[in-house]
């Protein structure tokens, strides 16, 4: 039978099959409908677990205080207690091992977001106790004179 | 019988398709993984936004970022916070400066200076994915690179996405990026590393005023489950119907 129809169908037939083989060979095992349905749940299984081994890198007070508990307990009794370690001294990732030293930032800028004034009566920044940025010793970094563990005392 | 190579060939490949294509037309899975898939997990993660505690100071962006290993200073981020102050015109001024990186220490709104006595209210709004039970980022998504987990979270797998774009303009809250470095879509994930292992997530750790918190709504005894189920709550742009999983308490209508 000579159609002529026919020969550009097997080569559609052929390559669309050449596809199907080749996604045999492309497509991870795991990918398949894992979840709910398939609109939702159609995905590699294993990418749940390599998103589970993300590195953490905050590691939360509990971990600071097995070496600075001095220093965990001047913070715990300050009206500093609800602020982590690790807002001021950076993520701890392994330290001491990797970094050896955690970069502490001691800039106006970062007291600031917490305790610059806004005006706002009825939000809760107007609780926190503030200065106005542009008037109180401007150009001078807060540790200077605040104990940043210990707020309520001023250094001399 | 004779043969010529024409049909020789028409047979070879027509017999190796027919071989081929029901085979990878269709999966077979066994009863057990059936319901393994079916099996219904025991957490469904879920977060409370205290809108009336944000003091706006952005501790949590930045440590978002760092955790995430998101680049600090590219304009993308995770979570932000946004500022609404409202004057008694009526008008709503809001910005969010580095998705408020660095906090809101200036008065001046996108450079505008506002009276303190013109101000009717102000407050500030975290955001961050909220891991919709009806996530239309998933929906949209051509290769199957972005799925929800048993436990509600959305995850985008990085070695699968194609960078297409198309959750990024299919998300209703803005939600998503274009990871600059990775070259693929990102967005929160409430630190799955971190949930998984039972710490909260960074955003949540590092917010001094308990403006966020997780929740496992599959446990009626998590304490934040009890406010989400007992307290008044209100979801960002309902209307979608995608039933978002962070929960706003002191929610203000002006909120987009």
């Amino acid at each position: 039978m000579k159609w002529h129809v026919l020969r550009p169908l097997w080569v559609a037939i052929a390559l669309v099959g050449s596809i199907l083989i080749a996604r045999q060979f492309v497509v991870p095992d795991d990918f398949g409908v894992h979840g709910q349905n398939f609109t939702y749940g159609y995905y590699r299984l294993s990418n749940v677990q390599e998103w589970k081994d993300f590195p953490v890198k905050y590691r939360g007070r509990e971990y600071c205080v097995n070496c600075h508990a001095e220093k965990v307990q001047l913070v715990n009794q300050s009206p500093h207690e609800p602020v982590e370690c690790e807002n001021c001294h950076g993520p701890a990732v392994n330290h001491p091992a990797d970094p050896a030293l955690l970069l502490i930032d001691t800039t106006r800028e970062h007291c600031l977001r917490c305790h610059a004034l806004l005006e706002y009566p009825n939000s809760s920044r107007a609780h926190v106790p503030s200065i106005n940025n542009r008037m109180h010793m401007r150009r001078r970094e807060c540790a200077e004179c605040h104990n940043p563990h210990s707020p309520g005392e001023k250094r001399e | 019988m004779t043969c010529s190579r024409r049909d020789f060939l028409k047979e070879a490949v027509g017999g190796t398709l027919a071989s081929v294509l029901p085979l990878s037309a269709f999966t077979f899975i066994s009863s057990e993984e059936a319901k393994a898939a079916l099996a219904e997990s025991k957490v469904r993660w879920a977060f409370l936004v205290d809108a009336s505690k944000c003091t706006g100071c952005g501790l949590c962006v930045k440590a978002c970022k760092n955790e995430n290993e998101i680049p600090y200073d590219a304009p993308v981020t995770r979570t932000w916070v946004e500022r609404y102050v409202v004057t008694k015109d009526g008008e709503t001024h809001i910005d969010s400066p580095l998705g408020g990186r660095d906090g809101f220490i200036d008065d001046k709104i996108r450079g505008e200076e506002i009276d303190p006595e013109d101000i009717a209210k102000a407050f500030f709004v975290p955001k961050l994915c909220n891991q919709c039970d009806n996530p239309a980022c998933v929906q949209v998504c051509p290769v199957g690179a972005t799925y929800q987990t048993n436990d509600g979270v959305v995850l985008i797998d990085r070695d699968w996405c194609i960078g297409c774009g198309y959750c990024i303009m299919a998300c209703p809250y803005g939600v998503r990026f274009f990871h600059p470095e990775h070259k693929v879509a990102d967005k929160c994930n409430f630190c799955y590393h971190r949930i998984s292992k039972g710490m909260p997530p960074a955003c949540v750790e590092c917010c001094a005023f308990d403006a966020r918190r997780l929740a496992n709504l599959k446990d009626p005894d998590d304490p934040v489950t009890k406010i989400i189920t007992t307290e008044r709550v209100a979801v960002l742009k309902d209307e979608y119907g995608t039933k978002p999983h962070v929960f706003y308490l002191g929610l203000d209508a002006s909120v987009r």
